[in-house]
């Protein structure tokens, strides 16, 4: 057999036939659902009398309309609530019965975050979610894809899916990440690269030596974002440090059948050889903290930089386009970005809501304060995560530099809950997309990482974080 | 699923690049259990003013945008998140084009899954179609629009049109082989039983 990627293997082992126009019917391992995306699916399920397939192939999980504040007393918006108890239904009903991790279980979360967490999420295995941020599995070396809603319906009803074969484009970085500088920065700067769409219709491979080094919730941070370049798969090989992170995970196999998945996981990386449609070299070494000055993650640069000028601009329409960006951002065409003052500052969601994302914040924020009049918002990815952080005293050092500690929940990545921005509010962000709107109608999102959030928060203002080490 | 195969209508513009699906349908509207009843919140920040009336400059506030139903858009339509409810919004308004010379990848497939066609059109043509301010032909078969006197052809994926041209229903399909399907997990819990 000639030499294969790691994409074309996971393709491979998941073919249940070929259909007409070059489509194929991929068997579907898991499924992740949430509140948002699924209550249409069900209801398509019940109008038509079809069951679940495989119920324990699907994990559900409520995350994006819940509030971050104490919950006991239930969710307030009688819409949000709506959709939240319509998926506690759903996977009640007999013809459903779809494992549900309840909102006050310890083990609630992003959606993201808990697969991982709870071993749900395999190597080898395909993965799909209706959101499009399921690329963020794919650091384990699985097939992980965001699905629309008629999908997430095929997938409940048969367990597959009719796919096309993306192509293979292989991002080699390599070379050691400088202090301060983490697997956001390197995503966001990957995307000003080949731009939101340069990856549409692709697989993103994710290699190199800077890979290889990188913890697995880096990986998931680098996964994660593969969306925001327009390729709804990001991936990296697994190997030790994937087999390290799963190994007694609560979903994960155990005993000879652990040494059996390790074994076969272990076939999983590129061959020798392989080629792929396109590549791109990524040197690490020299890279800067990130942050974006427009309205999409493309329009990125670093904290040293400025924003375009006008005259920078290629074309009229794209001039027409970057004076629209940067008038919505209230930010002058080139104009240094450092030391614009921040009002919010949100660390948090499925990008940078994982432990070591807390850390990293909690690095820079322990004994030293937020600048005042800055609302900071630290919302843990899951509550295993929060719990952990507790453990280690990282609450104690948000609270104590005057940061909010709050409850799992995507929060304000999306601004579905009681979390958002404000009309001109500007807000130092880990979350992944600073779209018009995004975290608020007209907040302004500056995309960062926890570290250079951290930062943000105690100068007021978009900041080096390497000043502080 | 309402098939496609030859429609007539007029076109609305907007041809900027990379209309995400947070501009499309905010977040806020993303709560609702149904698929009906999005249309009147499509591309809500645009067009509402933050008193709730209408922004007058909007292409969907004034013909031929009101009783559209295709849209001449720029590169990347649909970029960002996975949800439905874009198609959805789009459909339930009146639109089952949109016309592009280039989409994100789950926006294009939930598109056609809603019978909406994500019809690819180079941006000279766009431009041509956009300034002829007529009502569109828009035949699939032949991917071909028609303007008046002039022509243009459009890049559809093959799976796509045949999904579209038909109206049909993936899941029954899918059901009615579902012997391969079976057979499928029967190897796999030989070969990978831990999943």
């Amino acid at each position: 057999m000639s030499p294969r990627t790691l994409y074309d293997k996971l393709w491979d082992s998941h073919v249940v036939e070929e259909r007409e126009g070059g489509a194929t019917l991929l068997y579907i391992d898991r499924h992740l659902v949430h509140e948002v995306t699924s209550p249409q699916a069900f209801e398509g399920l019940a109008l038509a009398g079809r069951a679940v397939r495989r119920p324990k192939a699907a994990l559900a999980v409520v995350d994006h309309n819940v509030s971050t504040r104490d919950r006991r007393a239930g969710i307030k918006d009688p819409v949000s609530r709506l959709q939240v108890e319509t998926l506690e239904r759903n996977c009640a009903e007999p013809a459903f019965r779809v494992p549900y991790i309840p909102l006050l279980d310890p083990r609630q979360g992003i959606v993201h975050i808990i697969g991982p967490e709870q071993g749900f999420t395999l190597p080898g295995a395909t993965i799909v979610c209706g959101d499009s941020h399921t690329s963020t599995h794919g650091a384990f070396g699985a097939l992980a894809f965001g699905i629309g809603t008629s999908e997430v319906e095929h997938v409940l009803a048969t367990q597959t899916l009719v796919q096309k074969r993306a192509r293979n484009f292989r991002i080699n970085c390599e070379g050691v990440l400088p202090k301060g500088v983490g697997a956001k920065d390197l995503i966001l700067h990957i995307i000003g690269r080949i731009g939101t769409a340069g990856g549409t219709g692709c697989a993103l491979e994710f290699a190199g030596s800077a890979v290889r080094a990188m913890s697995m919730e880096a990986r998931m941070t680098l996964c994660n974002m593969a969306i925001e370049a327009g390729a709804r798969a990001g991936l990296v090989a697994p190997d030790e440090t994937t087999f390290a992170y799963l190994e007694g995970r609560p979903m994960a196999p155990s005993g000879p059948q652990w040494d059996a998945a390790v074994a076969s996981w272990r076939e999983l990386a590129t061959d020798p050889g392989a080629s792929f449609d396109r590549e791109l070299e990524v040197d690490v070494d020299g890279l800067e903290p990130q942050v974006t000055w427009g309205t999409n993650p493309e329009a990125v640069t670093s904290i040293r930089g400025r924003a375009p000028r006008i005259a920078d601009a290629a074309t009229p329409e794209a001039a027409a386009q970057l004076e629209q960006a940067l008038a919505y951002m209230g930010i002058a065409p080139g104009q240094v970005l450092q030391g614009l003052p921040v009002d919010v500052v949100f660390i948090g969601s499925c990008t940078n809501g994982r432990i070591e994302d807390l850390r990293e914040a909690a690095a820079v924020l322990k004994g030293r304060r937020a600048a005042p009049g800055v609302k900071v918002l630290v919302v843990p990815g899951s509550g295993l995560v929060k719990a952990q952080a507790e453990a280690e005293g990282l609450d104690a050092v948000f609270l104590a530099a005057g940061c909010q500690w709050r409850e799992p929940g995507c929060s304000m990545c999306l601004g579905m809950n009681d979390d958002q921005l404000s009309p001109g509010e500007r807000c130092a962000s880990t979350s992944n997309r600073n779209f018009e709107g995004r975290q608020g109608r007209l907040g302004r999102t500056h995309l960062v990482s926890p570290a250079m959030a951290a930062a943000a928060a105690v100068r007021g203002q978009l900041t080096d974080v390497r000043d502080f080490l | 699923m309402q098939p496609f195969t030859v429609h007539t209508g007029l076109a609305a513009v907007m041809l900027q690049d990379n209309i995400n699906t947070d501009l499309i349908i905010p977040k806020q509207f993303l709560k609702t259990i149904h698929r009906r009843g999005l249309g009147r919140h499509l591309f809500h920040d645009l067009r509402y003013r933050e008193d709730g009336s209408e922004e007058p400059g909007f292409a969907l506030n004034r013909e031929p945008g009101r009783s559209a139903s295709f849209l001449l858009a720029g590169a990347n339509f649909g970029c960002g998140s996975s949800r439905e409810h874009a198609p959805w919004a789009l459909l339930d308004f009146g639109f089952r084009a949109v016309l592009a010379p280039s989409f994100a990848d789950i926006f294009a497939t939930n598109a056609v899954k809603n019978g909406i066609l994500p019809a690819v059109v180079a941006p000279e043509a766009l431009l041509a179609l956009a300034a002829a301010a007529c009502e569109l032909e828009v035949d699939l078969a032949s991917q071909r629009i028609r303007a008046g006197a002039a022509e243009f052809g459009f890049r559809t994926d093959p799976w796509a049109r045949g999904i579209l041209l038909e109206g049909l229903d993936e899941i029954e399909q899918t059901l009615r082989g579902i012997g391969r399907v079976e057979a499928f997990e029967r190897r796999r819990a030989g070969t990978a039983p831990w999943l």
